[in-house]
């Protein structure tokens, strides 16, 4: 090989490696950009996770109240498998709802059935996809963990209103709600963020 | 020449460790890459041994989706892709002109590799709780939260054969872009070495995706991150987007070399030049592009939104357009060609027609309403089998009887080589066929046991895959006879620079077999 080529050779291969480098770090940048992309589109039905607020129209004849055509939204709640957690739907699980309409408050019922103090996440999911947008959660029990000792039982609060931009054509949203343990997750948190004791449950 | 400069290969087993010599590590690559396609083999026999009848005969259940999870992996990463980065190997700096490829000693490490990669990868099967058994696709959470505690052994195993892919790509890039023969415009390279370069390129686009996505599964399962765990805030069908991200520029990685193969052939067995050359390039190049645009077609059925399916679904339908601009390439230059059958003609033929076939039933699960319909039955078996086996395998063989001669110095036996090709074309179509309607009628992939309406057709699949299984016996029988007659140095068979009448390239121009450095002294380009 002469030096032309064995100085060419080199700096491909350098710059071929720069590109593996960079789309390794692509791979991860996938997650961030999946993220975004999903909360676009409404894409798997993910909803928000902060906290929405509603600001009352002056009089329910305004045009952001759709008073006469009213929207059915259905409650789920699922456990995931192995959570060993009585976990309840209010007790009208379906509504029908004016988009625009007050916020409306719910009950959600867990009881920890196992003879372990738990910590449990309640991941939402709202079918259709698109719609999630529109479902605005002022206070939901998903946005935060929740810890249950032994035996205990919770009512878990959900405050919510159907903003009046849906779109027509969604006659029907179900909101479901997948109860999953996140018992560990939350023990190495606690240890992680050394102030609280961690030996607290034993 | 003064003797020691240009020195033969050391002798023992040193040559083949510390080699840097392209032939050598083409070798090393192509005798790995069979041994782990009978392995495979082995395991496809197992597979279909259990389902030769509907019930459980054979296998644990665990122990079955081990096998089809470990046959699946084994047959992409250990037998195809070794496979054609050893027809790289060997061809690439006969065809361009150059002595040897351009980075020697890392081309020794990306073969080294491999061997420690698949050590690990096959040694989960003995430990504890199994080795994977949640499909060689490992979607999260089957292959995070659970999956057997070998997982880790795989994740390493698949960083590292990675790893091993990257560097060969870096190394045919470097070598194409750099060691051309003076004359050897990108325009006249021949169609096997734009096909890898290509391929080369998708290779470092999506190999290290797939080692963040594993990196992923890694923190998930140890490190308590929650990349794929809906409970920590993650999202399971985030992973099956960087998987496929990953996986269907992959089958085209594993496709597009064997399409550079039949194209070396095709022309030469019709005795005319390929038609269409320049299109050839720009459909391989438009392929490879629109691969990394397709990936959601696997899973039309997670709940996309309706603009997302509609988008996969016609940029999916788009890529048949630049295939079959290759097909009708194929088909034009053995049209009206003074055509001879002489076995990497026939498997060459039998690939462009099958390979149809599975192009085809491709078409029809891009349709998104009916995948929902095909979707994890064995129909995607039938597709994706039609399209590796008649496609990548046949195009294996066919390279392998096309170069032998060139190799070794020493024609094959033909009639063997004939015998070869007609039992594994049948014993093929035989196995694959029929998976065709038992997934139309509903028959799921992935099961040991299955409704007893599905019997008949189960059952002819299963004496196919023997019948396609036993024939490749005929196969090393041939290598073995060509590789004893060449350590005998039998003058019998023995052929000249141009092993095949026509033939046409800078490969043939080398003695039979080449010498150790293929082109000391660049040859020129007419």
């Amino acid at each position: 090989m002469t030096d032309k080529t064995e100085g060419g050779v080199r700096r491909t291969a350098w710059r071929l490696a720069a590109g593996t480098v960079l789309m390794f770090g692509f791979g991860f940048a996938l997650v961030p950009l999946y993220e975004v992309f999903c909360e676009l589109t409404g894409l798997n039905g993910k909803t928000n996770n902060d906290p929405a607020a509603y600001s009352a129209p002056a009089s329910t004849r305004a045009p952001t109240v759709r008073e006469h055509e009213t929207v059915r939204v259905q409650f789920l709640a699922i456990n995931s498998t192995e959570m060993p957690w009585q976990f309840q739907a209010p007790e009208t699980s379906e509504l029908h709802i004016a988009p625009g309409a007050a916020p409306i408050d719910l009950t959600y019922y867990a009881h920890n059935m196992s003879d372990r103090d738990m910590v449990a996440q309640a991941v939402p999911s709202v079918s259709p996809g698109r719609a999630a947008q529109y479902l605005r959660k002022i206070e939901c029990f998903c946005f935060q963990r929740q810890a249950l000792a032994a035996g205990a039982s919770t009512q878990l609060p959900l405050r919510f209103y159907i903003s009046p931009e849906l779109p027509d054509d969604i006659g029907t949203i179900t909101l479901s709600y997948t109860l999953f343990d996140v018992s560990e997750l939350a023990a190495s948190d606690a240890t992680a963020s050394a102030e609280p004791p961690s030996a607290q449950g034993s | 020449m003064s003797a020691d400069h240009h020195h033969g290969p050391a002798s023992g087993i040193t040559r083949w460790l510390f080699t840097t010599n392209h032939k050598d590590i083409g070798t090393l690559y192509l005798f790995f890459a069979m041994m782990m396609a009978f392995l495979g083999g082995a395991m496809a026999m197992l597979i279909r041994a259990e389902l030769f009848e509907p019930g459980l005969q054979l296998v644990e259940p665990n122990f079955f989706n081990q096998m089809t999870t470990m046959h699946g992996l084994i047959m992409v990463f250990g037998f195809v892709m070794p496979a054609f980065v050893g027809f790289a190997n060997w061809q690439l700096p006969m065809m361009i002109g150059a002595p040897d490829m351009a980075l020697p000693r890392l081309n020794n490490w990306s073969f080294w590799i491999l061997p420690f990669a698949f050590s690990i990868l096959v040694s989960t099967l003995f430990m504890e709780g199994g080795g994977p058994n949640f499909g060689w696709t490992f979607y999260a959470p089957l292959s995070t939260t659970y999956a057997p505690p070998s997982v880790t052994y795989f994740i390493f195993a698949v960083h590292l054969l990675g790893m091993s892919s990257i560097l060969g790509a870096i190394n045919i890039i470097a070598t194409i872009m750099n060691l051309r023969a003076p004359g050897m415009d990108y325009m006249k390279m021949p169609m096997f070495v734009w096909t890898w370069f290509i391929t080369a390129f998708l290779l470092l686009l999506v190999m290290p995706v797939l080692a963040g996505a594993v990196t992923m599964m890694l923190m998930d399962i140890h490190f308590g991150t929650s990349f794929f765990q809906a409970a920590g805030g993650g999202d399971p069908v985030l992973f099956q987007h960087v998987f496929w991200f990953f996986g269907h520029p992959e089958v085209y990685i594993i496709i597009l070399p064997a399409f550079g193969i039949v194209s070396q052939i095709i022309p030469t067995f019709s005795r005319k030049p390929l038609f269409g050359y320049t299109s050839m390039v720009y459909a391989t190049a438009a392929i490879a592009i629109m691969s990394t645009l397709v990936w959601a077609h696997h899973m039309f059925t997670v709940g996309m939104p309706l603009v997302g399916e509609l988008f996969f679904m016609y940029t999916t339908m788009l890529i048949a357009v630049p295939t079959g601009v290759k097909i009708f390439n194929w088909i034009s230059t053995m049209w009206r060609g003074s055509m001879t059958f002489e076995a990497p003609m026939l498997f060459s033929i039998a690939f462009v027609v099958l390979f149809s076939i599975g192009g085809f039933s491709g078409l029809m699960m891009a349709i998104a309403p009916a995948d929902f319909q095909y979707h994890d039955t064995y129909f995607i078996v039938a597709h994706f089998h039609y399209v590796l086996v008649p496609g990548a395998v046949f195009g294996v063989f066919a390279g392998v009887y096309y170069w032998l001669p060139k190799w070794t110095g020493r024609m094959y036996d033909e009639r063997l080589g004939q015998l070869h090709f007609w039992l594994t074309f049948i014993g093929a179509n035989l196995t694959f066929f029929p998976q065709h309607f038992v997934g139309l009628a509903g028959m799921p992939r992935r099961i040991p046991d299955y409704a007893l309406q599905f019997a008949d057709f189960n059952a002819i699949s299963s004496v196919g895959a023997f019948l396609f299984g036993t024939s490749q016996l005929v196969f090393v029988v041939i290598l073995v006879r060509v590789l004893k007659d060449k350590a005998s140095g039998r003058l019998e068979g023995a052929v000249g620079e141009r092993a095949w009448e026509g033939v046409e390239g800078l490969e043939w121009t080398l003695p039979s077999p080449p010498p150790y450095h293929s082109f000391t002294t660049p040859p020129s380009i007419r």
